[in-house]
């Protein structure tokens, strides 16, 4: 287990300025044109918390992961670690022994030709563990993840059901003893049922190897259940970050109200006759100048095609970035300012 | 370093083994009839080419002008003698040593050095892959025929010269389906954790790439097999192959042409040989596809 | 359309050149001096000369490809050390042999190997099935050359129906569509056709298979509406595939066509070609061999863009 740096109160992760356009094939001869998959978002990841990222499909949320696992090269932007920038105080080879990553597809993400024991003791053996102790950790961790190792150690994945895969996976991902792991909708392809079992595996482990999560869903419910923070994506962009309840309460940027009132409701009085999001989100080649969101929001005024909101600060830890929240804005419905 | 990870079991009494991929492959396979059928006949080949010094009844090389073109039969000489007197039984039992050598030899060779530039170019991708893959695509421009002749033709008859040519004719092949299957392997979640934990690219091809890639290759090389004892007869038949007075099944074809007005049946039997060759490695191939379950 | 068509003609413009570097290649991996390989061995000194000027032996081999180059695309080969003649001469009459043989063989090929594709596909299982995959393996099991030759022996050592060499001009002029000319084509173009009938008989047999497998003809089925509206989809959903194997099967015929031509003393290109290894032709060889490889290329996008004109669903890159 690597050693805590910077104490409790140093952000685990710290994300600054993250961009990353990928160019699209067969395009014009003239026009370089790319996918704005990552467009500049900064957040911070606290020690030992879960942090939850939602949005759409396409809003940039698998990229995010990928650039931050360092799967992808980020066009610009930096991350630091527990206060170490990655690249220069801290070795690539040393930040991946913890950070650790869940991938949504069970069956793609495990080698079809290895065994589950082969699949967890890769990881260690590559970073020097003997053979021997290498499958120990393997059966351990099959072991902690519910699994018996004497039934699965030896199988290949084809012969495990997608809940048990997913099991392998998480075991995996902690056979380095990582500090922070990523779960890209690692529970979104499971069977209900199998998911709540999964996700208090997650919640036992995580206190158990005092982990920090990177939650990523588009599912609102489970996010609500597991995540101490949320950021909500749109387009590339952070629309608004702040603590669960703060914002499943309060949400202070209209795209993320829109994504709460598109919830499943358990309560008929609830539901609503109009989906309150319409449409696609736009093309994230040619994304809508001004704030983003401008074309598909209810608030939206002339003022939001013109100018992009900055993420502003709603009151502790809670931030949106909507012109209706900023004062002298232009936008009507924006507070008058501050006395 | 080795990661065949150790099968000793740690914690659990006994770890509950599943047949693995390979066992799988050969369960399959020695079930199918006409792939086991298939294989005997392979190996019997072999076996003669192996043993022709004590099968032959004869020296393949001695003939005598007072005995040509005998028909099947004649006492002494089962399959008669060829347009110099020579035995064919035993000319065709030590044929299969040169045939099957140049037939055989170029697509193993050809397997190690494609399936390497094939995946090498589909796991670096970008440029790299670029330069290689045009460079394949030059030589994969040219009917394989055409480019065997061009290149045995140039480099003048011989066996070394044939080899060389069949090589050179199915490296390219041979590299572009490497290339195809390592880019979507290459694309898989599982490579990806691989990356993500921090293994070089020497472990990952190693462990997750090969792996997962060499099935379909090795399938695709076996069925060439077929097409290269074709080939590699052909070259002969053009007299670019090996030389007079060795015995090799498709020189043997080439020289009794003359013999097709005497002695018919005999002018024939070498390419019996080729038949059999090709169609034993061509249904054996057919089975190790169905085995190994590789999608075409 | 066009637009993919012109995509396709730009990527084939590499891929000739690559070729054409090949093929003036094989003058230099040819042991000995270049020089000799293509003069006669008799040549005079002041020739020796020249023909090192003209090719420029002595620079550098970049230089000595663009002249190459410079003059292959004038049309000018060099000329034939065994006829003296320009070799671009020679290829173009083989050419139109090799050709007729080669597309006779295919449409025979086709027609044969979709007839039994077909009848495979629409009776699955049965005896007709099981023939139809057998004859699709043992055509591309088959040495084709060996092929040649015993219905040689057959059909013209032991029956006397067919000649068994020669054909193409006959020196006349004429090239008729009578019998004493066609005769000749009989036997080499039912050899060669035995490669395409294969494997157009297993790719029609999986199309047919694949509509069939379709909802919309089970639905057909069950409405009893069988053969004739089934037999329209399967044409129409196998035609691009179709076209394009047997364009594809054309190029090979043409660029693999030397062992039949050999055979068959068929003369084409193939034949013209293993004169020119014999003779050690090497300007001979090297040119015949720069047209046929060309020309496959070109077979390639031609068929590319037939495809997708038929069908837009298909566009490679």
């Amino acid at each position: 287990m690597s050693l805590d740096l910077g104490g409790p109160a140093q952000p685990l992760l710290t994300v600054q300025g993250l961009v990353k356009h990928f160019p699209v094939k067969g395009s014009g001869l003239m026009r370089r044109r790319v996918v704005r998959a990552v467009d500049g978002i900064d957040f911070k990841v606290k020690k030992g918390e879960t942090l939850g990222v939602v949005g759409e499909s396409g809003c940039g949320k698998s990229t995010t992961a990928r650039l931050i696992m360092k799967l992808l090269d980020p066009d610009s932007g930096t991350v630091l670690f527990d206060g170490q920038k990655l690249g220069h105080e801290l070795e690539l080879s040393a930040y991946r022994r913890q950070v650790q990553m869940v991938f949504q597809d069970s069956y793609a993400s495990l080698n079809p030709r290895l065994t589950i024991e082969e699949s967890i003791a890769f990881a260690p053996r590559i970073h020097g563990v003997t053979a021997r102790a290498a499958t120990e950790r393997a059966h351990a961790l099959l072991n902690r993840v519910g699994l018996d190792p004497g039934r699965f150690a030896g199988r290949y994945p084809h012969e495990l059901s997608g809940g048990q895969r997913q099991r392998v996976n998480i075991a995996r991902a902690l056979a380095l003893e990582p500090r922070l792991v990523i779960l890209d909708e690692a529970v979104s392809a499971l069977d209900k049922s199998v998911e709540a079992q999964v996700l208090n595996l997650l919640l036992d482990l995580k206190d158990e190897f005092g982990l920090t999560y990177i939650f990523i869903s588009h599912d609102l419910n489970v996010v609500r259940f597991l995540c101490d923070r949320v950021m909500v994506m749109y387009l590339g962009k952070a629309a608004e970050i702040g603590d669960t309840e703060a914002i499943y309460e309060r949400p202070g940027h209209p795209y993320s109200k829109a994504l709460l009132a598109s919830m499943p409701k358990a309560n008929p009085a609830e539901r609503m006759d109009e989906p309150p999001l319409a449409g696609d989100p736009p093309n994230p080649i040619d994304p809508p100048s001004g704030c983003r969101f401008h074309p598909r929001c209810a608030l939206a005024e002339p003022v939001c095609s013109q100018s992009e909101p900055p993420l502003l600060q709603l009151g502790g830890d809670h931030e949106a970035a909507c012109l209706a929240n900023m004062s002298g804005s232009g936008h009507s419905l924006a507070p008058s300012r501050a006395p | 370093m080795a990661l065949t990870l150790t099968r000793e079991k740690a914690q659990p009494a006994i770890v509950l083994r599943s047949p693995g991929y390979w066992q799988g492959v050969l369960a399959r396979l020695s079930r199918d009839r006409i792939a086991m059928i298939a294989l005997i006949v392979v190996a019997l080949l072999i076996l003669m080419a192996i043993l022709a010094p004590y099968l032959a009844p004869d020296d393949p090389t001695r003939g005598s002008l007072a005995r040509r073109l005998k028909p099947l039969g004649t006492p002494g000489h089962v399959l008669g003698t060829d347009e110099l007197g020579r035995d064919m039984l035993s000319r065709l039992i030590w044929g299969a040593r040169l045939s099957l050598v140049m037939g055989v030899v170029p697509v193993p060779v050809a397997f190690v050095l494609g399936s390497a530039i094939g995946i090498i170019a589909g796991y670096a991708g970008g440029l790299t892959n670029s330069i290689i893959m045009r460079t394949v695509d030059v030589f994969y421009a040219f009917p394989s025929v055409l480019l065997a002749v061009a290149l045995s033709g140039t480099l003048g008859s011989g066996l070394t010269n044939a080899l060389v040519s069949l090589t050179v004719v199915f490296i390219p092949q041979i590299a572009r389906v490497a290339e195809s299957v390592t880019t979507q392997v290459h694309r898989l979640d599982y490579v990806e954790a691989a990356r993500a934990s921090g293994a070089g690219s020497l472990a990952i091809v190693r462990v997750h790439i090969l792996g997962n890639v060499l099935a379909p290759i090795f399938v695709f090389s076996t069925s060439l097999i077929s097409v290269s004892m074709i080939l590699a007869a052909g070259l002969s038949f053009l007299g670019l192959g090996v030389r007079p007075p060795d015995a090799e099944w498709g020189l043997m074809l080439n020289t009794l042409r003359t013999a097709i007005y005497i002695n018919p049946t005999i002018a024939a039997l070498p390419g019996v040989m080729i038949f059999i060759t090709s169609i034993a490695f061509n249904l054996f191939s057919d089975g190790l596809r169905n085995a190994m379950d590789v999608k075409t | 359309m066009l637009a993919y068509a012109f995509k396709r003609l730009l990527h084939v413009i590499p891929v000739a050149f690559g070729v054409s570097i090949v093929c003036f290649l094989l003058l230099h991996i040819a042991p000995g001096d270049p020089l000799a390989a293509i003069l006669p061995a008799d040549a005079t000194a002041e020739l020796q000369a020249q023909m090192r000027a003209l090719y420029g032996l002595d620079r550098p081999l970049v230089i000595q490809y663009l002249l190459w180059l410079l003059r292959a695309l004038h049309g000018d080969l060099g000329l034939s050390i065994a006829t003296g003649r320009p070799v671009t001469r020679e290829i173009l009459g083989a050419m139109v042999n090799s050709f007729i043989l080669a597309g006779v063989a295919t449409l025979i090929g086709f027609s044969l190997g979709s007839l039994l594709g077909f009848l495979a596909g629409l009776y699955r299982g049965s005896w007709i099935d099981r023939l139809a995959s057998s004859i699709a393996m043992l055509g591309v099991s088959v040495p084709h050359y060996w092929l040649g030759i015993v219905l040689v022996i057959i059909f013209s050592v032991e029956l006397n129906w067919l000649p068994a060499t020669g054909g193409g001009t006959d020196g006349s002029g004429g090239r008729a569509l009578d019998w004493s000319y066609l005769r000749f084509l009989v036997l080499p173009a039912l050899t060669m056709s035995v490669i395409p009938m294969g494997i157009i008989a297993r790719t029609i047999r999986s199309l047919v298979a694949e509509v069939l497998a379709q909802d919309f003809v089970q639905a057909l089925a069950a409405k009893g509406l069988m053969p004739r509206q089934i037999l329209r989809h399967v044409i129409r959903n196998a035609a691009p595939t179709a076209i394009s194997v047997m364009g594809l099967q054309l190029g090979y015929l043409l660029g693999g066509s030397i062992l039949i031509e050999t055979v068959f003393s068929w003369p084409g290109t193939g034949f013209l070609l293993n004169n020119a290894i014999f003779t050690r032709d090497l300007p001979m060889l090297q040119g015949t061999i720069l047209i046929l490889a060309l020309f496959f290329v070109i077979m390639n996008v031609l068929v590319d863009i037939v495809q997708s004109a038929i069908d837009p669903r298909i566009q490679r890159n």
